[in-house]
């Protein structure tokens, strides 16, 4: 049994110019080709693509992910860029939200963060999401668990010290979707926190739940003016 | 789903080594995992990749479950003139899959 | 620096516990290949031919915190007049099967050269042997270190 690649060959000269030289080496773009097929894509006859109403992704994109969580005034709340993902396909396009880290969600996240990258966080977090941002540093020093340990116990007070061999990370989220090797796969800053929640014997916060938007909304804040590194590649 | 992605540089120039990167879609499965229930997760690898150029061999690797989940190959090549190059990679259970891409040379 | 409020020692007990809720990779259950099966495999390869060290270079980290893709280079020098590089073989001696991959050049190839990610079960030697078109083989060694990593899923 003989399988012509689908989708397959990209003589990638399409992508950014920033483009890292290793890129390829990144199995994170195996995801960002689908997401890429994907904001072009109907998803039923008569119905509206990504493209239909943006336009070009390298233009309409760029800096959006960089700005996310972000508040939106029409709907009175906080939203992740994937809450947006969905929001577009439930009003624009007749559509159900994504499966929470399906291939297609992560895909399309990741070709839209991609448009950000090297630019710099750009959380407004003194405007109207200060207080979402305040209820995730309030949950970030919160203990909770089993081990009764708060985020922050590690992430701010241990950083550069290990844990078992693994160095504890500041807790950045510009480089999310990221591709990790133990996962042999991609996942959102959504699936790195049911790590840490496990770890500390607590219950995971649901995908989207108050509390995610909280602590992503807060640890992006926090890294405002790094660098947008998504899609990350971390063993 | 995407297969694969493939980077050759769109020309060459005769007789000039150049650089060709690929990432191919697969879990790898090394054979030595469970599942969340225990069981076993069956040994599922791509054993074979090879790259040719107008038929004539560039690159080919016989590979192990020590190949990391989504095998990224950098290798290079030589060419004198255009030509086709085409990739296959094969698993373990008779499954084949095929790409090619052209190349100029100039 | 300690953790607020927990005495230190309490603390790493705690931080422990984290990490060894889910210390177990699970990519590899090793089991190791012996030494002897090692030997088998290079000499199934070599022959009666002396393996040397030299012209091949095998480049990996000596220090492996996520041994799950761990970045791999083998490039070579330049052959004796008149041979030509066939082929790289690679070898890790812990891993549950000591193979790792066998990488042909064929007439098509410029400078022998492959770049890949591999996995890495243990701390162990890593060989890479190149082999020539006169028959002969010669070989490359890392001795590297894999730390074990806590918070994985």
């Amino acid at each position: 049994m003989i399988r012509q690649a689908a989708m397959a060959v990209a003589l990638l000269a399409t992508w950014p110019a920033a483009a890292q030289t290793d890129d390829m080496a990144n199995p994170a773009f195996l995801w960002v080709e689908e997401g890429k097929a994907l904001w072009s894509e109907r998803p039923r006859p008569g119905a509206k693509s990504c493209a239909d109403c943006h336009g070009a992704a390298e233009t309409a994109m760029r800096g959006v992910a960089a700005r996310h969580p972000a508040f939106d005034a029409k709907r009175g709340r906080a939203m992740l860029l994937t809450q947006r993902l969905d929001a577009c396909r439930v009003e624009h396009q007749g559509e159900t939200p994504f499966e929470p880290e399906s291939r297609r969600q992560l895909g399309l996240a990741a070709y839209i963060a991609l448009q950000s990258r090297g630019l710099p966080v750009a959380i407004a977090a003194d405007g109207p999401l200060a207080k979402t941002v305040a209820e995730g540093r309030a949950l970030y020093t919160r203990r909770i668990g089993q081990l009764d340990l708060s985020c922050a116990q590690c992430h701010d007070d241990l950083v550069g010290r290990r844990l078992a061999a693994t160095a504890i990370p500041s807790g950045h989220v510009n480089a999310y979707p990221v591709y990790r090797s133990d996962w042999l796969g991609m996942g959102s800053f959504w699936r790195r926190l049911g790590n840490c929640t496990t770890g500390v014997r607590a219950e995971a916060f649901a995908p989207h739940s108050p509390e995610h938007v909280a602590l992503e909304s807060y640890l992006a804040a926090r890294g405002n003016d790094l660098p947008m590194q998504a899609p990350g590649f971390r063993n | 789903m995407t297969r694969v992605l493939i980077r050759v540089p769109k020309t060459v120039k005769p007789g000039q080594e150049f650089e060709i990167k690929v990432l191919i879609s697969h879990p790898m499965e090394t054979g030595y995992r469970r599942d969340h229930q225990g069981t076993p997760i069956p040994r599922d690898i791509v054993k074979q990749f090879r790259c040719t150029l107008d038929g004539e061999e560039v690159f080919r690797a016989e590979m192990f479950p020590a190949i990391a989940a989504n095998p990224y190959f950098f290798f290079h090549a030589v060419a004198e003139r255009g030509g086709t190059l085409r990739f296959e990679w094969s698993d373990e259970r008779g499954t084949a899959w095929r790409e090619s891409a052209a190349l100029t040379v100039e | 620096m300690t953790a607020q409020f927990l005495p230190r020692r309490q603390f790493l007990l705690r931080a422990a516990g984290a990490a060894g809720f889910v210390l177990v990779p699970g990519l590899w259950r090793p089991l190791g290949a012996t030494p002897a099966e090692v030997k088998a495999e290079i000499a199934k390869l070599v022959g009666e031919a002396a393996l040397r060290p030299g012209l091949v270079k095998l480049d990996l980290p000596v220090l492996v915190e996520s041994p799950n893709a761990v970045g791999m280079t083998v490039t070579a020098g330049t052959p004796p007049a008149g041979t030509r590089i066939q082929s790289f073989h690679v070898f890790a001696a812990a891993n549950p099967l000591p193979n790792v991959g066998h990488f042909h050049f064929g007439p098509r190839a410029g400078r022998p050269r492959v770049s890949t990610h591999i996995r890495l079960a243990d701390s162990q030697t890593v060989t890479a042997i190149a082999k020539l078109s006169d028959g002969s083989c010669w070989s490359d060694s890392v001795d590297l270190l894999v730390t074990l990593s806590a918070c994985l899923d």
